[in-house]
């Protein structure tokens, strides 16, 4: 199960430069839980790649480290051919210091399954925060930004709105505009969709596959979507046990699943109606 | 005893003096306790540094007030005032109390706000000052408010260190003139006088911040 020797033929600028995410026999242990297990994957850049697997099986894990929410116990990952669990020191590495991991996770967005939106500033404020006092733009610069990206989300008319007057599936919306207004190369989204009333959950996926097309950012995806996964990713992951079971483009992994674990979890999921 | 009203009148302005003394003492000790327990719930996170100042403030606030104020004003130099000694006193022992009410209301700060700031790569500085304590101070601004009259009603254990505040000045009247009914009683009614509508104000904060 050589993953990533075989990336996904529309994989877009394949091939042709190196990978924008490189896990390299990562291993993550909570006490004696092995998330986990020596994991090898890559991802190209502009590739959308979409996880899937049972709960427990690693997946936001996954995200959670490229955040740096999380450090690896063992094994490396690397991000834009550049150490990124790690750092350099002389000839060594070394586990990445703070202030290391501060300056490279700038190039990464994620998107919460709570949202995660702050309730004491609105929506503008939440949106312009980062991109102020983080990448220095004026403020003048910066609510420019969050006007278009807030436009973008169809919530142009909510900037000065605090986030408790938005439903779930607006919240979620100003989440995916304020990542983005960081202008990230990668975007992690962690079941954006989970905490939505089902009603509210079209909007927030439409959302998303006007990203997907109109940018070329890096997208890894974890969710129990699967005609979303279907349309938007170039290749499905499916992960069971800290380990990737089987992995291929969606047709390929929806339709023709070779794996048993992953047919009796793509059983199980459209069981339970999603 | 009948009470005296031309007596009343007579000592009601020593009286107000003694309740000056009293309100200053609380409200600049208040913002000693505000901030410096504000620093200490901030501190006591940090490595190292957080469990010493942890047990310090422990030790403070499992001593008494009253042992502390002559403790600390046994040992200053004499160019101190009792007022000084007083009022610092007060203030770092109720930092005590706020710093576990701040650290409450920070550890009430959902854990996804912390991700979210680091997701977006936010600056310390910016973390606690535009997210987590804006949040955290919000929710427990009813049982700072209560504090604020808990440290009122402590004042006059500063009597101890020859603070003359309320009290103590109702003392000095009673003793020289003989007559406590009508001094002390005004000393009590002059403490509700500022403690109700305090309690009133503390109230309302509490029904205010309650509904978000």
């Amino acid at each position: 199960m050589p993953p990533s020797e075989t990336p996904s033929a529309e994989t877009p600028q394949g091939g042709a430069g190196q990978p924008q995410i490189v896990f390299d026999q990562v291993v993550k242990r909570f006490g004696d839980l092995t998330v986990l297990d020596h994991l090898d994957f890559s991802v190209e850049p502009g590739e959308r790649v979409t996880l899937i697997g049972p709960s427990g099986s690693g997946k936001t894990t996954i995200l959670r480290l490229l955040m740096t929410l999380e450090k690896v116990t063992e094994g490396r990952i690397d991000v834009a051919g550049e150490p990124f669990s790690h750092m350099r020191r002389g000839n060594h590495l070394v586990p990445a210091s703070e202030s290391y991991l501060r300056r490279r996770r700038r190039s990464i967005g994620m998107v919460f399954q709570q949202f995660n939106l702050f309730p004491n500033m609105t929506v503008r404020k939440n949106v312009i925060e980062a991109p102020v006092h983080v990448l220095g733009l004026s403020k003048g610069e910066a609510n420019e930004r969050a006007e278009e990206l807030l436009d973008l989300v169809g919530l142009g008319d909510k900037i000065d709105a605090h986030p408790t007057q938005l439903s779930g599936g607006q919240q979620q919306r100003v989440a995916i505009a304020r990542a983005l207004a960081m202008r990230p190369d990668i975007l992690l989204l962690d079941e954006v969709t989970s905490a939505l009333d089902p009603e509210l959950v079209a909007g927030v996926l439409d959302v998303l596959r006007q990203v997907a097309e109109t940018t070329d950012i890096t997208m890894l995806c974890v969710t129990h979507e699967m005609a979303f996964a279907r349309d938007v990713s170039h290749r499905v992951l499916m992960f069971d046990k800290g380990q990737i079971a089987e992995e291929g483009p969606p047709e390929q992994i929806f339709e023709d699943p070779r794996e048993d674990r992953t047919k009796s979890f793509l059983r199980s999921v459209l069981d339970n109606g999603f | 005893m009948i009470w005296d009203f031309e007596f009343t009148g007579r000592i009601l302005p020593d009286l107000l003096g003694g309740l000056w003394v009293t309100v200053q003492l609380t409200v600049i000790g208040y913002l000693i306790a505000l901030s410096l327990g504000l620093a200490v719930a901030v501190v006591r996170r940090v490595r190292v540094v957080g469990p010493i100042v942890h047990g310090v403030m422990e030790f403070i606030r499992t001593t008494p007030l009253l042992v502390q104020a002559v403790f600390v004003f046994a040992l200053v130099p004499p160019e101190i005032s009792a007022f000084t000694v007083g009022v610092v006193v007060l203030g770092v022992h109720y930092a005590a109390y706020t710093a576990e009410v701040y650290r409450s209301g920070i550890e009430g700060v959902a854990k996804g706000q912390w991700e979210a700031a680091r997701a977006l790569s936010l600056p310390v500085s910016r973390t606690w000052g535009a997210i987590v304590l804006p949040q955290a101070i919000r929710k427990v601004i009813p049982a700072l408010g209560n504090y604020l009259i808990a440290m009122f009603k402590d004042t006059p254990l500063l009597f101890a260190i020859t603070v003359v505040e309320l009290l103590a000045t109702a003392q000095r009247i009673g003793a020289a003139e003989f007559r406590y009914t009508e001094t002390i009683t005004l000393a009590g009614l002059l403490f509700l006088l500022v403690s109700i509508p305090s309690a009133i104000l503390i109230r309302r904060l509490e029904r205010r911040y309650a509904a978000v």
